[in-house]
């Protein structure tokens, strides 16, 4: 649905609405900061002396451990399979000894099992031959089940196993699939790195979720702020099949689900739904790539695309890393942090998560390590509403963040529901823009939370 | 105007009026319920503070249960003895054993203690912090110390210390539970008072490890194990366990080999009574 842009006032006064060169209405303009690492060519990191795999890592079910101490692995072999059908194995990201099956810190604060495995110094590193099978030969459903078995997830943050996505169900069919290259959050280019250097497989791995789901139409969106990505991918765009590059806004949150079918496709997810019941399903650039990666080299899904960035960090980067790499190696490749470093965020600073330890290892799903100053984190007082409405302003889901804040305050979960609490992707955005500095998004979190375990103690 | 349109209506109006005056009387008498008299005056005599702890789902349901027999007074747990004698006099019935419990907190992981990985800066509750990498907590099982609990406690019966650890008063607490549903951490646990036997702790790690997050830490040496009664205690990842069936069986010297004192005899409160509130007057 992309129209010609307007540039200048009229056109920022159009583009909130949605209707300067087609998108969705309201959202923030925060500073993207992407310049730190845009520019710089992914390197690989050296393999670390340990890497650590938590069995939590993806959306579902955590894995369960099949190998024990002392047991010697090589890169690519499975180490812990999935439990049921919204699960993920995972597999070993170096070769090496198992170390210990123990607790170990996990980026979200708590300790987690995880599978440690000593890396092999002397090891070439060399997987065995060809883990997961072609995919020229497979029929859908083989396809799905190559997917699954390679440990595929949602690579841009949420960590969601490809393999579900790819199987909807039959009353929903589905006419496109959307590849999400928008990459909206500040400071993360893991995605823009990733078309740049990689546009065919992007293009390949769209190929293969478009026959695993027997679509014949593939829509890339790109943020306008990476005019050479959407080149790149033009470029290499393939001539059998219809799929198109499509030049999207920029504005967060553009690479929210529900914001990207209303800019590409034009339909609007209705509350409560999924993607899947307008037909169309959305899956991130990286996911994309590392789907054909996984074809092409064989090797299940052990590492991944991170952008080391922020002003905290000496030397910015985006590496190639095995998963479980701890953030204290990734940070000592990066010449270690300042000495006005504060806070250290997974994933990007609207929606990423805090990390206290830095033995944390990066999980499939982390997109990028973001280390920020005292000047970036001073935290401003927090002032009592004074209902100037901004945030309706903001809210692209055209919630009521004020009344929500009020309820959330006095604990009125039901009210809140009935306010569309469970529309709200904590995108950040109400938060953003409230001059009296009301942490929005923090007290949304903690609403959703306290009716998930209502539900529970109820049910 | 006539007289006679505004006699019509007044007669008009009274007519309804008497009409619904003889429905209603009629529907008094042919839906009359016989309620024990003595309901009244039983709820008048409770706490009404409806804080759940006897079991039921308030006061007044509490007085039904009490005026048709199937609790003794004693349940009540936020009454004194007097008013539970009382209450008992009234209904001619025995006052019951009192089962008085008590929450206790699972973790003696103060600031004095326990070791902080990082600073937390965001909303000062609990439940905020804990899906922040657990507030930067050492150790991730442990009190946060943010007074969720405090702020939950209908009775003031908890109190925070000094060092963020929330001081339960053993007289003021009615065992309601609403501290129990408050904590993120799920440490506090409802046991009755008599119980002196705890560990003080939640980690799951071993050894150094453990002793690294938190100097009271259970490291999971097993030597209580070895000094209590055969199977009253056991090893859970690296926890000791108390099993309450077996408490009869309980003595102090169990906890005496402990290294960091995660298991504990206890007699009245858990931890030092000094309050912030005292802190700040002295």
């Amino acid at each position: 649905m992309a129209g010609p842009v307007v540039r200048g006032p009229v056109g920022r006064l159009l583009e909130r609405w949605g209707l300067n060169g087609g998108g969705f209405a309201h959202g923030v303009h925060p500073p993207p900061h992407k310049e730190l690492t845009a520019h710089l060519p992914t390197r690989r990191l050296p393999f670390p002396d340990e890497v650590v795999l938590p069995i939590r890592q993806h959306a579902g079910k955590p894995a369960r451990p099949i190998v024990e101490r002392g047991d010697r692995v090589e890169r690519g072999d499975l180490v812990a399979e999935s439990q049921g059908f919204v699960s993920s194995p995972i597999h070993a990201s170096a070769a090496g000894t198992v170390a210990d099956v123990d607790f170990w810190p996990h980026p979200d604060g708590s300790w987690e099992q995880a599978i440690r495995i000593r890396v092999d110094r002397f090891s070439t590193q060399l997987p065995r031959p060809r883990l997961v099978p072609r995919w020229e030969t497979l029929d859908p459903s083989e396809l799905v089940d190559a997917i699954r078995r390679a440990g595929v997830v949602g690579l841009g943050g949420a960590a969601f196993p490809t393999h579900v996505k790819l199987s909807p169900p039959p009353e929903y069919p589905i006419d496109t699939v959307l590849v999400n290259g928008s990459e909206c959050e500040p400071y993360l280019t893991t995605d823009h790195r990733t078309m740049v250097e990689f546009p065919e497989r992007v293009h390949l791995g769209l190929r293969v979720m478009m026959r695993a789901l027997g679509v014949e139409r593939g829509v890339i969106g790109v943020e306008l702020n990476k005019p050479d990505a959407i080149e790149a991918l033009r470029r290499s765009a393939p001539t059998d099949l219809d799929v198109s590059v499509v030049g999207l806004t920029v504005k967060y949150p553009q690479g929210a689900e529900k914001m990207l079918i209303r800019s590409l496709l034009g339909r609007e997810v209705p509350g409560g739904s999924l993607p899947m019941h307008v037909g169309t399903l959305v899956q991130n650039v990286s996911s994309v790539a590392t789907i054909a990666e996984v074809f092409e080299t064989g090797l299940p899904l052990v590492e991944r695309i991170v952008t080391v960035t922020g002003r905290g960090v000496r030397s910015p980067a985006n590496l190639i890393v095995p998963v479980g790499t701890k953030l204290r190696d990734l940070l000592e490749h990066c010449g270690g942090l300042t000495p006005d470093a504060r806070e250290i965020v997974f994933g990007g600073p609207m929606m990423g998560g805090s990390v206290a330890h830095l033995d944390a290892p990066l999980l499939k799903g982390t997109t990028g390590v973001v280390v920020l100053t005292e000047a970036d984190v001073r935290v401003p007082e927090s002032y009592p509403c004074i209902r100037c409405g901004r945030c309706l302003d903001a809210c692209p889901l055209f919630l009521n963040p004020q009344l929500l804040a009020n309820l959330a305050r006095s604990g009125r979960w039901d009210e809140m529901e009935d306010a569309h609490l469970a529309d709200c992707m904590l995108c950040g955005c109400c938060a953003y823009v409230c001059p009296s500095n009301i942490p929005l998004a923090q007290l949304f979190r903690l609403s959703k939370d306290a009716v998930r375990r209502k539900r529970t103690v109820a049910a | 105007m006539e007289i006679g349109a505004v006699l019509g209506a007044a007669a008009i109006l009274g007519g309804i009026g008497i009409v619904f005056a003889v429905l209603i009387a009629v529907a008094h008498r042919t839906f009359w319920v016989w309620e024990d008299p003595r309901l009244d005056e039983v709820a008048a005599m409770l706490p009404g503070s409806n804080c759940g702890a006897c079991g039921e789902p308030g006061c007044r349901a509490f007085a039904e249960a009490l005026v048709e027999g199937r609790l003794q007074p004693a349940a009540c747990t936020s009454m004194g003895e007097a008013e539970v004698e009382a209450v008992a006099d009234y209904l001619g019935v025995e006052a019951g054993e009192a089962n008085h419990q008590v929450a206790r907190l699972l973790c003696a992981g103060g600031s004095h203690v326990a070791a902080q990985q990082a600073e937390y800066r965001g909303l000062p509750t609990c439940a905020a912090a804990a899906v922040v990498a657990k507030g930067g907590k050492g150790c991730p099982w442990g009190c946060f110390g943010l007074d969720d609990c405090e702020v939950a406690c209908t009775f003031d019966a908890i109190v925070m210390s000094r060092v963020g650890l929330p001081v339960v008063i053993p007289e003021l607490c009615t065992a309601c539970g609403d501290c129990v549903e408050a904590c993120p951490q799920g440490l506090f646990t409802l046991m009755p008072s008599d119980h002196s036997l705890l560990v003080q702790c939640r980690n799951l790690v071993h050894g150094d490890e453990a002793e690294e997050m938190c100097t009271v830490a259970c490291n999971g040496c097993a030597r209580c194990v070895q000094d209590a009664a055969p199977e009253l205690i056991r090893m859970e990842h690296g926890l000791a366990v108390i099993d309450y069936s077996r408490i009869d069986l309980a003595e102090p010297s169990a906890t005496e080999r402990c290294p960091t004192g995660a298991i504990i005899w206890l007699e009245g409160m858990q931890f030092p009574a000094e309050s912030r509130l005292t802190g700040s007057l002295t």
